[in-house]
């Protein structure tokens, strides 16, 4: 139960932390947002692109990648708060409390989770706002938010594990780019099918993908479960190989001091 | 049983590098023990291995009774901890950051809202309570630091450099903080770069350089230990031969330096009013005369052949000064 509370208590922080920080918040709506805008409004007739999945609009199809590439720069910002707590010695102060150590990466991660929800329920405002329609309705668009918000937490133990190991916010920030490769090798932005070799072969082993398609999918088609379960899966990978290097970064870091 | 016990304690982060190697001390409950030396000499290090943030590669040390490595959970439960440069979230309001350090320490919710408000009227940051610690000066930063780190009443407080670059009446401030938590009760371990804070606050000193302690005792048996206060005299008109005859009944005569009468005195200033009374009996025209006390930096140039950083060469502790004419 405390340790529930220390959790809930850090992850507010971290929280407040990426709203009071406009370099932290403001990549994380405003880089997507655009990205989704001129995409939109520039190729919006690859839709009639034979093989294209049968979709409304371009639009509707790159909501889905403009949410996971907010959660992506969202693990990102995450791991750079976080670096920026061990520059500045503010991780000490949590060391030397009496709480498992497990807690601090954990509060972060649950602020991560949390800002995440939050740009869910932003590029839905946005989606229905400029005229997307969500196929599965609200439990689709619930569905879609706790999809993000998992995927922002999954992210962020990349970026957790990246601060952990480095202790350097510009080594963490320096990955940014990185958030645009792994994007532009998933089916984010383009179904694979219309993907030149070897973009399609990596599109298609690209855990991000299946993230993408998993939120993806109530906004385009009716439920399909498989497609659910394989985006689940793949968030839950991601997900355990961070926290996986976040445990071996941690250790180091303690080791060392 | 000591509040703090170290024996033989060592970390080396290579082989080459030995931070501390191999420091025994023992704090008792209810002193103010200052760990003084210059950057580089192990301070830090020792700290961090006391408060758990780094484990020892040799020796132990218990804190309030728990080994630091076996007991580490035990150790923070019963330290507070301000570390050097105020580890501070500038986004965060002096409220929050305590009310944080009190969930941190398991307080309930709305004690930890309580313990914040006596906190911050203790360190008199009230009115600047709800405002984000960035807009703090670094005299604030550290009250509030230190707040933070009482939030759970802590039976020992390690603060790390607690006044480095603040002004004299920051620095003062928090002296006074120090010194009334010391009179409550709280064991205080300090470290300090400057004399004149391990003088005025500690109850007994350790002096470290190169990761060793080089001689530990009360700020007076460690300055009496490297000689007695002495007059440095100048005449008015040049040196008299007899003025050696009238000095020499009040200590013993040290050789001259840069024109000046060295006298040792073991009276320090009570010995002023009667030098003076002699002289101007033997008709002996005094200029100057100041009385200068052995400083901890003159200790530490005895024990290293070193000044402290901070410490000007030469530089005297003057308890008191006369001049007569």
């Amino acid at each position: 139960m405390r340790t529930f509370a220390v959790v809930v208590e850090l992850g507010r922080r971290s929280v407040r932390q990426t709203f009071r920080r406009p370099q932290l918040m403001a990549p994380l709506l405003i880089i997507p947002t655009l990205l989704l805008a001129v995409q939109s409004a520039g190729a919006g007739r690859a839709v009639d692109l034979p093989g294209f999945p049968p979709v409304e609009s371009f639009f509707d199809f790159l909501l889905a990648g403009a949410m996971v590439q907010a959660a992506l720069l969202a693990g990102n910002s995450g791991g750079i708060a976080m670096a920026i707590d061990i520059e500045m010695g503010f991780t000490d102060r949590l060391l030397a409390a009496p709480i498992p150590r497990f807690a601090i990466v954990a509060g972060r991660l649950a602020g991560t989770a949390a800002v995440g929800a939050v740009i869910a329920v932003w590029f839905l405002a946005i989606g229905v706002v400029f005229g997307a329609t969500i196929e599965e309705g609200v439990l689709g668009a619930l569905v879609m938010i706790v999809l993000v918000m998992l995927a922002a937490l999954a992210f962020g133990t990349l970026g957790a594990a990246l601060a952990l190991r480095t202790g350097s916010a510009s080594v963490v920030q320096g990955t940014f780019p990185l958030v645009f490769v792994i994007l532009f090798l998933s089916t984010a932005f383009f179904p694979d099918d219309l993907l030149l070799e070897p973009a399609q072969t990596i599109a298609q082993v690209n855990p991000l993908s299946f993230v993408v398609t998993a939120v993806r999918d109530p906004v385009i088609s009716e439920w399909s479960m498989g497609e659910l379960a394989a985006g689940l899966a793949a968030t839950l990978l991601i997900g355990a190989v961070g926290l996986w290097l976040c445990s071996a970064a941690l250790k180091r870091r303690l080791r060392m001091g | 049983m000591p509040a703090i016990e170290v024996s033989n304690l060592q970390r080396a982060f290579s082989a080459e590098v030995l931070a501390v190697a191999g420091i025994d001390l023992e704090v008792a409950e209810g002193e103010i023990y200052a760990f003084l030396g210059p950057n580089g000499a192990g301070k830090t290090t020792t700290v961090r291995m006391l408060t758990t943030l780094l484990r020892p590669t040799g020796g132990t040390a218990r804190v309030a009774g728990f080994d630091v490595v076996d007991e580490p959970a035990a150790v923070r439960s019963a330290i507070g901890v301000a570390l050097q440069e105020a580890a501070l979230d500038p986004l965060m309001t002096g409220r929050e950051l305590i009310r944080m350090q009190a969930t941190l320490h398991g307080i309930a919710r709305d004690e930890g809202r309580r313990r914040a408000d006596d906190l911050l009227r203790r360190v008199g940051l009230t009115e600047a309570g709800d405002r984000r610690v960035g807009t703090y000066s670094g005299g604030m930063k550290r009250r509030l630091d230190l707040a933070s780190s009482l939030v759970h009443e802590p039976r020992v407080l390690f603060l790390d450099e607690p006044t480095t670059g603040l002004d004299p009446v920051s620095r003062k401030s928090i002296w006074e903080e120090v010194e009334a938590l010391n009179r409550e009760g709280t064991t205080v371990f300090l470290t300090t770069q400057y004399l004149e804070e391990a003088d005025q606050l500690a109850d007994r000193v350790g002096i470290i350089a190169k990761g060793r302690i080089v001689a530990e005792d009360t700020p007076t048996a460690l300055k009496t230990q490297v000689g007695k206060p002495r007059m440095e005299i100048v005449l008015a008109k040049g040196e008299r031969s007899d003025c050696v005859d009238v000095l020499g009944g009040f200590g013993e005569l040290l050789p001259p330096k840069d024109g000046k009468l060295m006298l040792e005195v073991a009276e320090g200033a009570a010995a002023i009013a009667p030098v003076v009374r002699a002289l101007d009996e033997a008709g002996i025209v005094v200029e100057s005369l100041d009385v200068v006390e052995p400083t901890l930096d003159d200790v530490f140039v005895d024990k290293t052949g070193q000044h402290l950083e901070g410490a000007e060469p030469g530089e005297p502790d003057t308890g008191e000064e006369a001049a007569a004419g």
